[in-house]
This record gives structure tokens, C-alpha cells and sequence, in this order.
């Protein structure tokens, strides 16, 4: 019967905006209109009424609109004879809800501003992380985009017990879902339940708790809602595309657990119109005819041990989940995990031993395919607490591989180890670390996992392009010390080969067009010299994936007739840009900021743009939240530049392509940058210093402005001059 | 033992103002149908009395096949064939439909620009919303100017619509870009919407157009011209001056006449009197006037598609439909009958005659011996409308002894038109076709059947009607409907949400229950069959149910025809490429070759045609098994999988 669920929900909403409006009042009568108002952070405002109505609520007066539009949008209440139809009304009541809740959030941020953490983990005395700030959408928003994250449920209320919650969170994580949570069932909260049964919550195990009433929910619904503006390119106020994107491509649902109340049914009515479907382990109504959602409305009554199943069957998502051999649970969602000190059972590298990890090629007779072996102390032969040196060497054969993919495969050894639930892994090669959680261990897990992991997940992932994979893992320090040496003379000739690639001596660029499940219209072209702008995928990546998966995202560019060298501009790209972004662009340029420059899908990891009154550029990377000389900060440029567009003067690019040849060589290169955040100039110090002593002006580092020198082009200005930093000399750079 | 007298109506309140109306000595339609049987002759199109030398007689022979010699003989005395007979009968009913239909499209449309241009006070334009849409369609200019501009603007291109001489008809742009190739391809494209119609009278008069097909062709695109053209400017039209219906509750049946207040009722076609008259009626002088004179207020209700205007837009109730325009005299509870055009039988005058109600005509067009005539003047309509509440108060003290109304009434939820399905079917924000076209696709509803049409005192009151459409229903065929049909479903209580539960098959219930919806969606007036079309058009431009109307598991159906109107809509239907039967009778048997032309060659040509089944249940089976055929052909006869989606299967989304 949608009717009943219907008449809870419009008066659900009823309640609701009555809470808001009272509060509203109060905060007025307390602060007056013009106290600003906002979520920590971000460009989008109140991001579910800017991106619905396209309204900015920046100042509590400005709340007022919104509580009239509230108001005029709320139905009447559903008759009991002769009902006139309710679910449109519902629908709206529901999207109603989510604007009053996020008024109840902002104020609540206003007059409780320790309430939440505002950052991406719970800390010892509150659990409450509140809005997701535009960095962890972006860095977060990358996983919706490459499909590691396909969508996300949100759990009101609380499970039967600690344990069925941690079974139905463990379950979501392995299915690669963000968990986020709010509201209370019995006084119980699901997050509240997680920690108690010692399961890690927060953004880096997907486990979100958002926070402890209904309206917290709406901290999702304004996560999706983001996402379609900055990764889909649509526009604030463009409500009906923002609702069938993610209809469309973010594959979330409502899981309330416990009894359904009048508020709750208001803000599930109010997802439909997204797309998000509930699931429901109480006998609520169903609605089963599809439509609005993909598939049904809301299913109900369902046992705790099928819910997550049911919920991703109902939400119409194909999760492919990884069978691997290990005694603890396995995937992304576990990347994020932490062990601490107290935890650790076997602590590796980092520092404390030497530890390594190579992947090398050997002849197909030399290995044999699933043998796993650990040469010294395994797990079993230590006590908890312990260090071991570790080298973790990875031989592979077959007629497709080639020593360009080694470093491809090795790359993978960080996040595949990552994936198991109590393992925690950090860096790469010679600085690899490693801690295996007491907890892990309990489960049986040994040094012989890691080997068996990553022969089950690089077949699976890598098949295509070899046959055979073995593993041997050392914990002897004088072979680990042997294995050490001969990967490093390994690295050595594989960086020196990078290197010498250039685009010119490059007859086939790479697409990427992986984002195009969010952004449907962008398209990355990656060269050798212009790596892509995620800085998840350079040129040598992007072949070898072309290898594996002919008909993937990463499709090979001839580069055709070169239409303007110095800009970067090719006829085969050009093609290929308009077939691949469905006629939306039809050309730009590799190495420009200034004329056509590349598109960007939202989720690049830095953004450089155009200072004119310094005669250079800045760049700011995404996890720097201050202001920037160019007046915006990093997440509003972003929301400017995003989705597909080619934007003259600013450009999206990765860390790494900053100190490659041919950054913004068309219009002068590295000299003209006069500004970066001090956090990312340490972070490619080194590669930033030996660049400028390639181009002759060693000191460059030290002429480039950060934000202790000034947020302004007029504040960091004096300083360019006083160092005679080069920009200044430069042909203007809007010519 | 006497035979029991078979009941003439399956609505108790009309069997009993039948018998009421026997006891006061009324002869009603009921008893003239007996008494008078239809003339053999011309019920099967065989009569031509288009020249003085006639009327020719050219009926096929009964119970013999014919030779080749016998029917080179059956000719008028010009030589026309039974079938050139046949075919001018056809078309001509056409003209006379689209005539109907377009000269109250024209009547609106002059209206319409007298409120743009600030001549008819009392109007405005209600709805903002549909004149952006309209003039957005129209392609006329919206820039900054103001709405009385693009409504002068809109006004003057619906005129010119009607006097048009070639081109196409603007309107016909809203039809799916395949259907409007359909009509260029068979020379069907109406030019202009009165010259399609004067083309038939002419190539109908002697010795002009003596190819049936020829005929048939320009009867197909007269009626064009009336549904894409004629009736949809009256719809969009009204819509933007009246407000565009929304749901609604209302009543039903003679039980809304109230024996202690002064009952108007409005009959006949146009809203735009009625519009006014809803308007005065509550104003607080003519209240007191009516209790002055004994009354305890005025209590408005409809008759016929003025009806369905006034509840659809202010929730008004209904009297009753066509058949039931003299019943509601009986009742001797009526103070005035105020009627304009179309449907209205001259018999109403001499059953008022035994009574006390004055019947008050109101068109120039239409008048009727003595009745009162109070003449509607646009310009000054407030006036007109005061004049003839007053006439009805006036009268409210004439009342006789002799008064009965039935203690019955039924209630329905009505306002469907096009824009409230679209918002209903996914609220403000996702509003679309697209729950209809998915629950069609997985099998809920198995199609949807647009039943509309007359009453015929030929047939039992209303039991075509409620028969087939409980058929359609129970098997999960989702109706609209507009017209009389739209006034039975009402009175059979077929017309509010909790009908879906009982009369419905699961997977419609469900969608309806969804919803909350009753599963025979009231779309309005017979003008407003327009409304349907574009429905149509929507569903098919939501996809996943093929590119034309002609794909669409969809069909038409007119059980209980009975005007030149209704053969006008069904032909434009069929050229719209729906499947269409119709009940009673069918006026081209006296020809096998035009209806088989028109109930099978038709389907090649425009992917629609023509089917007559006198039987409810038999013609709803018919219906079925087209929707079934359109559902096999799209390939949707059978359950589909589940489809899950992967990050691939997103990235290749549009």
C-alpha cells in the first residue's frame, strides 16, 4: 500500500519542515540574517538546494526563500476515501525534506560548530563526521568514477544487534559501497554499533557516520548531489538532469533498519527522486512497479543476512566481488584501514627493516604458475609485536608480457595487499611498509596470503598479458638485503627509459575515457609527456591496459598530421576527441593553458590558472583548502572546469606532469609558474628542483609564491619581483 | 407469463427517471428509439441524397451472393458505385465531426485573442506555464515581452490555422517526426483546417470525386486536421485560459441536483459561457437573490463535455451524460437547462414543457424553438452569465409538486490531462512519461486503450461503455477517456483509485495503487481527445516502446457512438496509427470494398485502422489482441531479465 507509505511521508515532511522553520527563526532572533551560513568547505553551498533549485544559501536571511518554496511545495495530507494521487506529492514532500534538513544542518553547524569533526575520521570522544568537505568528494569521487566505489548505502537506524551490524557493513564494504549512516533505532545507532564491535568507521573505510539524526542523512543525498555537478558537468539549478545522473550512475540505496517513523519515510520518499530505492528489514508497504527508480520503489521485510544482496538486486548494480584466497575479508573498502601500534602483530620496511618489492619477467619454464613460497620465519614462527625484513618478489611469464609492464604489475602490490581486511600497506619498491593486524593473524592470516592475493588478483586483473606467476616471499635479512640490490639496478634503467621518452618520438597517444561513467563527455588524451591529469595513469599504464582490455577505456590515438606543434594539437587526436566525448569537443590542446586547453572530468589532482597580473600561472593541488591568488580555491575551480569543459586559462593537471618538459611548454613551461601551495612544492621537491636545473634557473623552486607569501596576486607580486622570478620577463602571457 | 421488460440503461437512477418519466407521460429518447427503428438503407451508407435526382438506394442484396452483373447494376442514377455511396456518406460525417470539433477551436481561438488584446473582461490567462509551452511549440517569439503579447501572437496564428491555405497545419509538429512522414507519404497533410473540410463537400457533391480511395484519403486528412488541428488548438487553448486540469474530486449522477437549491445545468460543449457562469454563481448578490427567493443557494452541475470542462478544471459535479439530458428534466427539480452547441436534442424544450425548466440556448449558432435564448456575447460575458443565473432563480419558485431526485450519486477523481500524468508519474522534479512506458515494458500494464465516444439510444445506456472497459481493465489494459464514456466509467464507479483494487487485473492494480490513480484516467472533453494524442505522442518519445504512435501497444475504441463527431475522432486515430473499434452500428456496410479498405488496407497505410464489434467484450478482445500483437512485435511479450549494471555498461549510457 504506497498510500500509507505516502501519508507518512507528507506528514514526515510536514514535521520536519515545521523543525526547520522554528529553528530558522531562533538563529535569526539569535544572529540576525546576515550570519553566514554554510557546510565546512565547499563550493556548493547547501549542495541539495543549490544543485536542485540552484539557490545559494550563503547567509541565514537567505534561508528564508527556502522555507516559503518549502512550504508551497508541501502537499496536502493524502485523504483516507478517494485518495487524489500521492506519489508525485509524496516524491515532492520528500525533496522538500531534504531542503529543510540541510537548513537544520547548516544551523546546527552554526550553533554547534565542534558538533561534527569536519575531517575524514571519527576522533576518540566523537564519532560524528558531518558533511563530506569538497576534498573527500573529489578524492573519494575519484573511486565513483574509476567504478572501485560503484555507489554507496545509506543506513538509518540501528541493526538488531553489534554483530549483525558489523556483518551487514562488512558485507557493503566487500560489494565496494560506501556505508553512510545516520539516525537512531531504540536508542541504537549503527555506527555506535560498528565501534562497539571494533570495526574502524570514517571515510577511509567507507564506513561514514554522518550523524545522529534523520536530517544527517541528507548529508548523502548532497554527496550525490555534488557529484553530478562536479564529475557530470551539469549545472546548478539543472535538477532534472541532476536527479536522472544519478539514477543513471551512482548506485546508492536507503537501508533503514528498525521501525520506519513518519521522518524517515520522508527523506526515502524524498531519494526516489534520485534514483535510491529502500530496502527495508521491517514489513513496511512495498512499491514494486518501476519507473522512477531503475527498479523497485521499496522492498520490505527482508532478514538481515539477505538485505545487502536484495539492496544491490533492487539497485540494479553488478558487483563483481574478488574470490581470494585469504582467511579475511578482501576489498577496497579495506584499503583505508589503519593498523596502530597496539594492533600490530608483524610490522615490515618503513624504515625499521629493509623491505622490497619487484616484479620481474622470467622465461616461461622458470616458473610455475601458484607457487608460493616463504624463504625464512613465516607468521606462525613469530610472536605478536614482532619486525621482519621483507622482500616480496614476483616472477610472471608469458608470451604477451614485456618488461614495460613490470612496473604496471608492481604498482598493483600497494593497493591488492591493502584490500585485505587487518593489512596495512604503504609506498612502493624499496620503500614499501607493511603491518599485519593482530586481528588479521587470529584469522589465520600468514605471509603465504600475500603471495596467494596477489596470484589470484593479477591473474584475474592482468590475465591477458602473462601466463604464469609465482611468488617468493624472504623475511632472511641477507636476502631481502640480495633482492634489494638487484631491484634497484632494475628501477634505475626503468626510470632512465621513462625519461627518455618524448612525445615526438611518439607515433600512438592513449585515451582514457574511464571517467565517462561520470562525466559522460570527457575524454583524457595521455602522452609520454603528459601524464594523465588523476595522476592515476601515465602513458606506459594506459598501453598496457590497452593490452589487456582491447575494448576498454584506454584506446590507442594515432597522432595523425600535426596541426600546431608548439601548442600540441593533432589531427588524429582531434578525431578522436570529437567521436569520444559525443561531438562535444573537437579539439585541444596538450601543451596550453592559455589557448583550448584539455578538459578535465572534475578529478584532477592539481588545477593550474592563469594569474595575468604576474604574468605566469599558479597551481593548486586538491588537498589544499585555503584561498588561491586567483581568487578561487581549489574546489570551486574544479567546479568550474570540470565535467568536460576546455576552459582557456586554466587547465587540470597531475602533480607528476608538473615537472614534465612539455607542462604548459606552449605557452613558456615550469618558468611561469609564480605560485603553488608550500604542502605540494615539498611534495615534488625533489623532481621540481632538478627540473630547474635542467632549464638552467636552479633557484626557481625558491622564486615560486605560496601561501605564506600571499593569497593575492597583489601580495605575492612584490615577491616575484624581489627574486626576479623570470615570469616577469616573459612575453605576456594572454599575448 | 409476461416477458420482463428489459432495462434501458444499467444506471439505477436512470431506470428510474425512465420509469418517472413513463408515469408523467414524458416521451423521452428511450421511447422514440423504439418506436422509431434506424433506416436500413442509410444506417449501412447505401443512401445518396446528394442530388435532385435522388435519393438512389443502392443497398446490397440480402441473404444472396451477389453476381458481377447484379452489382455493375447497383448505381445511383449518376452512375456512383455503392462504393463512391458508401465513401461520400463516410467523409461527410467527417466534415460534419470536424466541423464541430474546429468551429468550437475557432470559437476559442477568438476568445483567446480578445482576452490577449484586452476586449473580453472577465477572462485572463490562468496558466502561464502552458503559454510559454504553447508559444514554444508555435515558434513564437517569448523574449521579454509580456503575456498579452505572445498571446495576441499565439491567438492570431491559431486563427489563421483555420483559414489557412497550404503548408501544414503548425499543430501537427507535436506529432512523433515518423507519423508526420506518414502523412506527407500518403498526401494526407491537412493544409488548412477549414478547407479540408469544404474539400469534402465539394468532392462529395454529384459528379466530382468517384474514387472511394480518393474520398477516403481526404476524409482521413479533414480529421487530421480536426485532432491535430481544431480540437487541439480548443484544448491548448482553454487550457491557457482556464487552467490546465489537475486531479480533482467530483461527483456523478442525477443525485447531484439539490432539491432545496437553485439547479443550473450546464450542457452542451464549450467551456467558455460555462467558465463564466461557474463564476457568477458564486457571487454573494446572486446567492442572496436565489435565497431571497426561497432557495438555500445555486447549485451548478454539467451535462455532456461542458460537463467534463467544468469538473475537470473546478471540480463542478456531473448530471449525467447525453442520454440522460432529458432525465434530468424529469427529475422537475431543474430550474434552467443552459445549453450552447453540439448534442443537445430538441426534445429537451417539449420535456420541459411538462415541467417547469426553462431552457436557456445561448449560441447564435444554436437555437431552439421555444426555448429562451439568452445570447452568450464574449465581449461583455459577465453580463450574459449574471442574465441567465438570474433567469434560472427566477424560476426557482415555478417549481411543480412533481419532484424526484434519486438519493445517489458517485464520486470520482478526475483532471488528467497530459501535463498532470506527466507530473503525477514522477513528481515536480522527475515528472515523465517514464513509469507508464516501464511498467508497459515489464508487463504491469499491457497497454493502454483511449475509450471515449457518445451514448447511442440504439444500445443499452452506458453498458458498452462500463462493459468494455471493466473487460480492458481486468486484463491490465490502463483507459483514458474523455466524453460520455468518461461520464459512464464515472457513475459506474469506476473512476476512483480504490476501483483498481476491484476492478482491475494485479499488475495494473499495483501500478494504480503505486500511483494512486483509478485505472480509467478522465482526460476530459471530446475536444480534449487531443489530450490523448499527445499522451501518445509522450509515450512514445519516452521510449522503449517504438518511434511511432503505430508501434505503441495501444488501441481506440467508441462503443456507443452515435455523432458525426466520433467517426471525425476515430479516423483521426486511425490515421494516427491506433487501432480503433467501434460499437452499434457501422455506416459503410453497404460496401464491402471502403471497409475493408478501412479495416484492412488502412493498417498498411498508416499503421492504424478501422474495426467494428457490436459486442463489448468481444470488441475489448479485439483491442487486446492488437496490443498484444504491438507487444509481441516490440518484443516485450515476454518477461525480461534483470539487467545489473557494471562501470562499463555506465560508461557506454549517453
Amino acid at each position: 500500500m504506497s498510500k500509507i507509505i505516502a501519508s507518512a511521508a507528507i506528514r514526515g515532511a510536514y514535521k520536519i519542515v515545521d523543525q526547520a522553520e522554528k529553528k530558522w527563526q531562533e538563529a535569526m532572533d539569535k544572529w540576525g540574517a546576515k550570519e553566514p551560513v554554510g557546510f565546512p568547505n565547499t563550493a556548493y553551498y547547501l549542495p541539495v538546494i543549490y544543485g536542485i533549485l540552484g539557490t545559494k544559501v550563503e547567509k541565514l536571511g537567505d534561508m528564508e526563500q527556502i522555507i516559503k518554496r518549502c512550504k508551497a511545495l508541501l502537499p496536502p495530507p493524502v485523504r483516507e476515501e478517494h485518495p487524489l494521487p500521492y506519489l508525485a506529492p509524496a516524491l515532492d514532500a520528500g525533496m522538500v525534506t531534504f531542503f529543510a534538513e540541510e537548513l537544520l544542518e547548516a544551523i546546527r553547524y552554526l550553533e554547534q560548530p565542534d558538533f561534527y569533526t569536519k575531517q575524514e575520521d571519527p576522533t576518540d570522544s566523537n564519532i560524528w563526521l558531518g558533511a563530506a568537505d569538497d576534498v573527500i568528494l573529489r578524492k573519494r569521487g575519484v573511486e565513483f568514477v574509476d567504478g572501485t566505489a560503484p555507489g554507496f548505502a545509506a543506513i538509518v537506524g540501528a541493526a538488531p544487534t553489534n554483530e549483525i551490524a558489523a556483518n551487514i557493513a562488512q558485507e557493503l564494504q566487500q560489494k565496494n559501497l560506501y556505508v553512510f549512516m545516520a539516525s537512531e533505532y531504540n536508542g541504537k545507532k549503527f555506527s555506535e554499533q560498528l565501534v562497539e564491535a571494533k570495526v574502524q568507521i570514517g571515510w577511509p573505510t567507507r564506513l561514514v557516520s554522518f550523524g545522529p539524526d534523520i536530517s544527517a542523512a541528507v548529508f548523502a543525498m548532497g554527496f550525490a548531489t555534488r557529484a553530478a555537478m562536479s564529475f557530470g558537468g551539469i549545472e546548478p539549478g539543472d535538477y532534472r538532469k541532476i536527479l536522472i545522473y544519478n539514477k543513471d550512475r551512482i548506485f546508492a540505496f536507503v537501508l533503514p533498519l528498525g521501525f520506519v517513523t513518519d521522518e524517515w519515510y520522508a527523506n526515502a520518499a524524498g531519494a526516489v527522486n534520485w534514483g535510491f530505492p529502500t530496502i527495508a528489514d521491517t514489513p513496511i508497504p512495498e512499491i514494486l512497479p518501476t519507473g522512477i527508480c531503475t527498479y523497485e520503489h521499496v522492498v520490505s521485510n527482508i532478514p538481515h543476512d539477505k538485505i545487502v544482496a536484495k539492496a544491490v538486486e533492487v539497485r540494479g548494480l553488478k558487483v563483481s566481488v574478488a574470490e581470494v584466497p585469504v582467511p579475511v575479508a578482501y576489498g577496497p573498502a579495506f584499503e583505508g584501514e589503519r593498523v596502530r601500534g597496539e594492533d600490530i602483530y608483524l610490522e615490515a620496511g618503513g624504515g625499521r627493516t629493509p623491505m622490497v618489492e619487484w616484479v620481474t619477467t622470467k622465461r616461461m619454464e622458470e616458473v610455475e604458475d601458484g607457487k608460493i613460497e616463504v624463504i625464512g620465519p613465516e607468521i606462525s614462527d613469530i610472536t605478536a609485536g614482532s619486525r621482519l625484513p621483507l622482500a616480496i618478489a614476483v616472477e610472471v611469464a608469458g608470451r604477451e608480457m614485456q618488461e614495460d609492464f613490470e612496473p604496471i604489475l608492481e604498482r598493483q602490490i600497494h593497493h591488492l595487499i591493502n584490500y585485505a581486511q587487518g593489512v596495512m600497506h604503504i609506498g612502493q619498491r624499496d620503500i614499501a611498509w607493511i603491518r599485519i593486524a593482530k586481528q588479521a593473524v587470529e584469522k589465520g592470516f600468514k605471509l603465504n596470503h600475500i603471495g596467494a592475493l596477489l596470484h589470484a588478483k593479477l591473474h584475474q586483473d592482468f590475465g591477458r598479458i602473462f601466463d604464469k606467476i609465482q611468488v617468493r616471499l624472504y623475511t632472511e635479512e641477507d636476502k631481502v638485503k640480495e633482492v634489494v640490490e638487484q631491484a634497484r639496478a632494475v628501477y634505475g634503467k626503468r626510470d632512465a627509459r621513462i625519461e627518455g621518452m618524448t612525445d615526438e618520438t611518439t607515433d600512438t597517444y592513449y585515451s582514457c575515457t574511464l571517467c565517462q561513467s561520470f562525466a559522460p563527455s570527457h575524454v583524457c588524451v595521455i602522452s609520454p609527456e603528459r601524464t594523465g591529469l588523476c595522476g592515476s595513469y601515465n602513458w606506459m599504464d594506459c598501453k598496457a591496459s590497452y593490452e589487456i582490455n582491447p575494448t576498454g577505456p584506454n584506446q590507442p590515438v594515432p597522432k595523425g598530421e600535426t596541426i600546431d606543434p608548439k601548442l600540441g594539437q593533432w589531427k588524429g587526436v582531434n578525431d578522436f576527441i570529437y567521436k569520444a566525448s559525443r561531438q562535444k569537443i573537437d579539439h585541444y590542446n596538450f601543451y596550453s593553458i592559455v589557448n583550448d586547453p584539455m578538459t578535465t572530468c572534475g578529478c584532477c589532482e592539481c588545477i593550474a590558472a592563469v594569474l595575468p597580473m604576474c604574468n605566469g600561472i599558479m597551481t593548486v593541488n586538491r588537498e589544499y583548502t585555503g584561498q588561491t591568488p586567483c581568487g578561487m580555491k581549489f574546489t570551486t575551480l574544479a567546479g568550474t572546469i570540470g565535467g568536460g569543459l576546455s576552459t582557456p586559462g586554466f587547465v587540470g593537471h597531475g602533480k607528476y606532469n608538473t615537472c614534465q618538459r612539455k607542462f604548459i611548454s606552449g605557452d613558456g613551461g615550469i618558468k611561469r609558474i609564480v605560485w603553488m601551495p608550500k604542502s605540494l612544492k615539498e611534495e615534488i621537491a625533489e623532481r621540481l628542483k632538478a627540473r630547474a636545473e635542467e632549464i638552467g634557473i636552479p633557484n626557481l623552486p625558491d622564486m615560486i609564491a605560496d601561501e605564506t607569501i600571499g593569497t593575492t596576486e597583489e601580495e605575492i607580486l612584490p615577491f616575484l619581483q624581489e627574486k626576479g622570478h623570470p615570469a616577469l620577463e616573459m612575453d605576456p602571457i594572454l599575448g | 407469463m409476461a416477458e420482463e421488460k428489459e432495462n434501458k440503461s444499467i444506471d439505477q437512477i436512470s431506470i428510474e427517471l425512465i420509469e418517472k418519466a413513463a408515469k408523467d407521460g414524458v416521451n423521452t429518447a428511450f421511447d422514440r428509439a423504439e418506436t422509431m427503428k434506424p433506416c436500413p438503407i442509410g444506417s449501412v451508407g447505401s443512401c445518396c441524397k446528394h442530388c435532385g435526382m435522388g435519393p438512389c438506394r443502392v443497398p446490397l442484396p440480402k441473404g444472396k451472393e451477389e453476381t458481377p452483373e447484379e452489382k455493375q447494376k447497383r448505381r445511383g442514377v449518376c452512375g456512383a458505385t455503392a462504393e463512391t455511396i458508401a465513401a461520400r456518406n463516410f467523409i461527410r460525417m467527417v466534415a460534419g465531426g470536424a466541423a464541430a470539433h474546429s468551429d468550437h477551436g475557432r470559437g476559442v481561438a477568438e476568445l483567446f485573442l480578445a482576452v490577449a488584446r484586452g476586449k473580453a473582461p472577465g477572462y485572463e490567462i490562468r496558466d502561464e506555464q502552458k503559454l510559454m509551452q504553447v508559444a514554444l511549440d508555435w515558434g513564437i517569439e517569448i523574449g521579454d515581452r509580456s503575456n498579452q503579447e505572445i498571446a495576441t501572437d499565439i491567438g492570431e496564428k491559431a486563427l489563421e490555422e483555420f483559414g489557412k491555405q497550404e503548408g501544414e497545419l503548425i499543430t501537427l509538429r507535436k506529432a512523433p517526426l515518423k507519423r508526420q512522414e506518414v502523412w506527407r507519404k500518403q498526401g494526407v497533410t491537412p493544409r488548412g483546417i477549414d478547407r479540408e473540410i469544404v474539400e469534402i463537400m465539394h468532392r462529395t457533391h454529384i459528379g466530382v470525386d468517384q474514387d472511394y480511395k480518393s474520398l477516403l484519403q481526404q476524409g482521413v486528412r479533414a480529421s487530421i486536421g480536426d485532432g491535430w488541428g481544431g480540437s487541439m488548438i480548443a484544448t491548448e487553448l482553454q487550457d491557457i485560459l482556464f487552467g490546465t486540469p489537475a486531479p480533482v474530486l467530483g461527483q456523478v449522477n442525477l443525485g447531484v441536483l439539490k432539491k432545496d437549491e437553485v439547479n443550473i445545468i450546464i450542457h452542451g460543449h464549450e467551456p467558455l459561457l460555462s467558465e463564466m457562469i461557474v463564476a457568477v454563481a458564486q457571487e454573494p448578490e446572486m446567492i442572496e437573490l436565489a435565497k431571497s427567493k426561497g432557495a438555500n443557494g445555486i447549485n451548478l452541475s454539467g451535462m455532456c463535455c461542458t460537463a467534463n470542462e467544468i469538473l475537470m478544471r473546478h471540480g463542478v459535479p456531473i448530471a449525467g451524460n447525453f442520454l440522460q439530458q432529458e432525465l434530468a428534466i424529469v427529475t422537475g427539480a431543474v430550474d434552467a437547462m443552459v445549453v450552447d452547441v453540439q448534442c443537445i436534442m430538441q426534445s429537451i424544450q417539449t420535456v420541459a414543457e411538462c415541467y417547469h425548466t426553462k431552457i436557456i440556448t445561448t449560441s447564435p449558432k444554436a437555437k431552439i424553438q421555444g426555448a429562451v435564448h439568452i445570447e452568450f456575447n464574449e465581449h461583455d460575458a459577465l453580463k450574459s452569465a449574471r442574465e441567465i443565473v438570474k433567469t434560472a432563480i427566477e424560476n426557482f419558485s415555478n417549481r411543480k409538486g412533481n419532484i424526484y431526485i434519486p438519493d445517489q450519486q458517485t464520486d470520482q477523481i478526475a483532471g488528467f490531462s497530459h501535463e498532470t500524468i506527466n507530473y503525477l508519474l514522477g513528481g515536480l522534479f522527475r515528472a515523465s512519461y517514464r513509469p507508464l512506458n516501464d511498467n508497459i515494458i515489464n508487463g504491469r500494464i499491457r497497454g493502454v486503450a483511449g475509450v471515449v465516444g457518445c451514448n447511442n439510444a440504439r444500445v443499452k445506456h452506458n453498458e458498452g461503455h462500463v462493459t468494455m472497459v471493466k473487460e480492458l481493465i481486468k486484463n491490465d489494459v490502463l483507459v483514458i477517456t474523455t466524453g460520455c464514456n468518461a461520464i459512464a466509467c464515472a457513475e459506474a464507479g469506476l473512476m476512483v483509485p480504490e476501483a483498481a483494487k476491484e476492478f482491475a487485473g494485479e499488475g495494473l492494480a499495483e501500478v494504480c495503487e503505486a500511483v494512486g490513480i483509478p485505472p480509467v484516467l478522465h482526460m476530459g472533453s471530446c475536444v480534449d481527445n487531443s489530450r490523448i494524442l499527445i499522451a501518445a505522442t509522450a509515450m512514445v518519445k519516452d521510449g522503449g516502446l517504438g518511434d511511432d504512435i503505430s508501434d505503441l501497444p495501444v488501441a481506440g475504441a467508441a462503443p456507443e457512438w452515435m455523432s458525426e463527431k466520433a467517426i471525425s475522432i476515430g479516423q483521426y486515430f486511425v490515421a494516427s496509427g491506433v487501432y480503433t473499434v467501434f460499437g452499434v452500428t457501422w455506416p459503410t456496410t453497404g460496401s464491402k470494398e471502403v471497409t475493408d479498405y478501412l479495416f484492412k488496407d488502412f493498417e498498411d497505410m498508416y499503421g492504424g485502422m478501422w474495426a467494428f464489434e457490436p459486442d463489448p467484450i468481444k470488441a475489448a478482445q479485439l483491442m487486446i489482441a492488437h496490443i498484444d500483437k504491438k507487444r509481441k512485435a516490440l518484443g516485450i511479450d515476454e518477461a525480461r531479465e534483470r539487467v545489473l549494471y557494471d562501470m562499463e555498461m555506465r560508461r557506454e549510457l549517453e
